[in-house]
């Protein structure tokens, strides 16, 4: 049909610059569809592939210890790795909309519960890194708002995110994954209310009160469709170019636990029946700090030895919300009693979603 | 022209500091270069998110670091 056009349809092509943009966006949607349906063909071989790979070429027994650690190995990294891409390319499309200063002004003037529960569903997709929390909370404070409602988001954005939710998915299937968002995003605001409740703003260090924020919208000028899929691209160069190591490594250590750690060795001392396993799994918790990249694969291997749900959710949940690193860096901006009740109120709702799946899983 | 590199010193604040100072040595633009590390400064100027870059007091761009393309076309 195309080639059949007039010259008159030509000329008015001329004079709508819009259209040449048409066939570009086609093209590029055709090529998106394309790489789309490659992820997902090569994806469904990893499986039959690691199998041939260890039992047939390294021609390793079945069931054996060796073998199914380097199977386990084969099959789970390029399986994460893979999903990793995927997602972290649309949640940074996402995130070309949902940028900081946007969240900031659509937060300003919600009211309480309605902001605690917004804030934290926004801290799972708003982009954040443990050294942009100072930033963004005096950003917070000078927009005016409540000091409750920036807690929900200062404690979901690192703890429920998406890379984590991708980890639990490949490794230990949706439903863990679902858990763990809701858990995560429930903490985020039930915490946040407490915090708010706890009328601690004189704990914040005077300067910040007495900041007044310039208003800035330069910041984020308008951005085209092309502009959108770089910033996925980059979103995915730049995060998975980080995380990747964590992953190989955290995999490793799992795949090595899976293998050679007997099943039910840690029934007694991590299981549901050992009250004291979620109070110490905090604890530990606490001050290890890694992200989700790297603890995942070893709660894996925990659960798969008989691990309690709770009690690994508990300790997860602990290394990656609360990390010492991100406490020294808010210390700038909150006085240490401020510091303690984020740490203590955190950690107390921690440990209730712990008891709370030991009790009911 | 000044131009201001805000963050507290993370690897992407230093990245972002790196290709200012590389695009305006390509572009041969006469530019002051300042880190600045103050968050009452970066708050004052409107910066919530690092790093970020403000060229003659107006935010070019916050949250990650620029690419050399956007940082020469800035210098224009």
């Amino acid at each position: 049909m195309s080639e059949q056009q007039t010259p008159t349809c030509a000329a008015c092509k001329a004079q709508h610059p819009a259209d040449a943009g048409k066939g570009a966006l086609w093209k590029k949607l055709g090529a998106g569809i394309l790489l789309l349906a490659g992820w997902f063909l090569l994806y469904k071989q990893l499986l039959p592939f690691s199998n041939w790979l260890v039992y047939d070429a390294m021609g390793l027994a079945q069931g054996g210890r060796l073998g199914s650690t380097l199977q386990f190995f084969a099959y789970d990294t390029p399986k994460v790795l893979m999903l990793l891409v995927l997602v972290v390319f649309f949640v940074g499309v996402l995130r070309s909309f949902v940028t900081v200063e946007w969240t900031r002004r659509f937060l300003a003037g919600k009211g309480e519960f309605a902001g605690n529960v917004l804030a934290a569903l926004l801290g799972v997709v708003t982009p954040f890194c443990s050294c942009s929390a100072v930033p963004l909370f005096i950003g917070f404070v000078t927009a005016g708002i409540p000091m409750g409602v920036t807690f929900s988001f200062l404690i979901s954005a690192p703890m429920v995110n998406e890379i984590a939710l991708v980890m639990l998915y490949g490794l230990l299937g949706w439903k863990i994954a679902a858990l763990y968002f809701a858990t995560g995003v429930i903490l985020a605001i039930a915490a946040g209310a407490v915090m708010g409740r706890l009328k601690l703003e004189r704990f914040v260090e005077d300067w910040v009160l007495q900041i007044r924020a310039g208003e800035t919208d330069a910041a984020s000028p308008a951005m085209g469709l092309n502009a959108r899929l770089r910033f996925g691209a980059e979103a995915v160069k730049d995060i998975v170019g980080r995380v990747w190591k964590y992953v190989v490594l955290g995999i490793a250590v799992g795949a090595g636990v899976h293998g050679y750690v007997p099943e039910g060795f840690l029934a007694h001392i991590m299981g549901a029946d050992a009250w004291w396993s979620v109070p110490a799994a905090v604890v530990v918790g606490v001050p290890l700090y890694t992200n989700a990249a790297g603890v995942i694969p070893i709660v894996q291997a925990l659960l798969g030895k008989g691990a309690a749900l709770g009690t690994v959710l508990a300790f997860m949940m602990s290394v990656i919300a609360l990390s010492f690193p991100e406490m020294v860096i808010l210390r700038k901006v909150l006085k240490p009693r401020l510091i303690a009740a984020f740490i203590a109120v955190t950690a107390c709702g921690i440990l209730l979603v712990g008891y709370l799946f030991n009790a009911v899983v | 022209m000044k131009i201001q590199v805000m963050g507290p010193g993370c690897p992407r604040c230093q990245e972002a500091e790196k290709v200012v100072r590389e695009a305006v040595a390509e572009s041969g633009v006469e530019a002051t270069i300042e880190k600045v590390t103050d968050f009452q400064q970066m708050a004052g100027a409107g910066v919530f998110s690092t790093p970020a870059v403000v060229i003659d007091g107006q935010v070019k761009l916050s949250g990650r670091p620029p690419s050399k393309a956007e940082a020469l076309e800035w210098l224009k």
